[in-house]
């Protein structure tokens, strides 16, 4: 790991450049579920400008998507809400995890950053962060370069969804999906990161198959395989000097 | 185009429950000095998210889905491009539904 010297959290514009150009082929991931947003929101008889307002602010899909789902007329206020909740917890982690990003920022700048944080952005930062550069104007440049083409394919879902018809299985959806494989290479640190990772795979299955839904297959896991790795890094650290 | 106060009402919810989401976790941190053994699950804490995310999607997609997010996988370590990565999964899934007559 990375020492903390002279690295300190920063927020800089040359950063937000440089995560703005990063996310840049990731949008590629993004673009398929945003069509899917607009479309459902067009589905459910919410306005372009409605639809919009959702996803600008909400900006977390898979909520929105099930926050649309128990949509009724008059809206669910309270249902949408809870829906957000608890599916978008498994953001919670991400903001701890990027901690020695956010340490030495305040108000707009530490707060601005964690709103618009989104899966993606916060697998690059984490790229980013592991190579020593403390940046949260990346975060904030790959998060906004995102938003801007969430809103675009959310436009285009809505205007022209009913004309292009998807079937929920095509493979298209498996864009997301893709993107997230793919971010799963920066992040990967050697064979010391095999171990939690297996652990927490194998445990969001299991919770998945007795039956659970988000977000505690993903919350199970990834607690579980952290907390796999770290005492096993505990583990190892209290035996070494023994050895000796 | 529309906004009615009812639907509003709910976007700002949403809204609001997800930010609390995205900055609670750190909030709580800014706070509470965590434990050892918590420093060091955060350093495993990004990967093992993405990992118990893309497990049951990939469940429920079947092999096909399997070898698919392979394909991506071996993309990106080969040739460090997201976008091609993307492609490349998306491209193989199609493909591999084609063939099988999946779709």
């Amino acid at each position: 790991m990375e020492q903390a010297g002279e690295v300190r959290g920063r927020f800089t514009a040359d950063g937000m450049r440089r995560g703005a150009r990063a996310a840049l082929g990731l949008t590629l991931g993004l673009m398929p579920f945003g069509l899917v947003v607009g479309m459902t929101g067009d589905a459910r008889g919410l306005s372009l400008l409605e639809i919009l307002l959702m996803s600008g602010l909400v900006f977390a899909g898979t909520s929105q998507l099930v926050a649309l789902e128990l949509w009724a007329d008059p809206a669910p206020i309270l249902a949408a809400s809870l829906a957000c909740l608890v599916i978008n917890l498994r953001m919670a982690p991400m903001g701890v995890a990027l901690a020695p990003v956010f340490d030495r920022l305040h108000g707009i700048r530490l707060w601005g950053s964690l709103a618009v944080l989104v899966d993606n952005a916060f697998a690059l930062t984490v790229a980013e962060m592991r190579a020593g550069r403390r940046d949260a104007g990346f975060l904030v440049g790959a998060s906004l370069c995102m938003w801007c083409n969430w809103m675009v394919m959310c436009t285009i879902g809505h205007s022209f969804g009913a004309a292009l018809r998807l079937p929920p299985g095509h493979p298209l959806f498996f864009a997301s999906v893709a993107a997230l494989m793919s971010i799963l290479v920066p992040i990967w640190r050697g064979r010391s990161d095999l171990l939690p990772w297996l652990v927490a795979a194998v445990l969001a299955l299991l919770v998945h198959g007795i039956g659970l839904g988000a977000p505690w297959p993903v919350l199970a896991g990834a607690l579980g395989g952290a907390a796999a790795g770290a005492a096993r890094d505990l583990l190892q650290a209290a035996s070494r000097p023994a050895a000796r | 185009m529309s906004l009615r106060w009812d639907v509003l009402a709910a976007i700002l919810g949403m809204a609001l429950a997800t930010f609390l989401c995205r900055a609670g976790g750190y909030a709580v941190l800014r706070v509470v000095r965590p434990p050892p053994f918590v420093q060091a699950m955060l350093q495993h804490l990004p990967g093992t998210i993405f990992c118990a995310f893309l497990a049951p999607a990939l469940m429920q997609g079947g092999w096909a889905a399997w070898l698919a997010g392979a394909a991506a996988l071996v993309v990106q370590a080969r040739f460090r491009a997201l976008a091609l990565s993307i492609v490349a999964g998306v491209a193989t899934l199609w493909l591999l539904r084609a063939a099988t007559g999946g779709m």
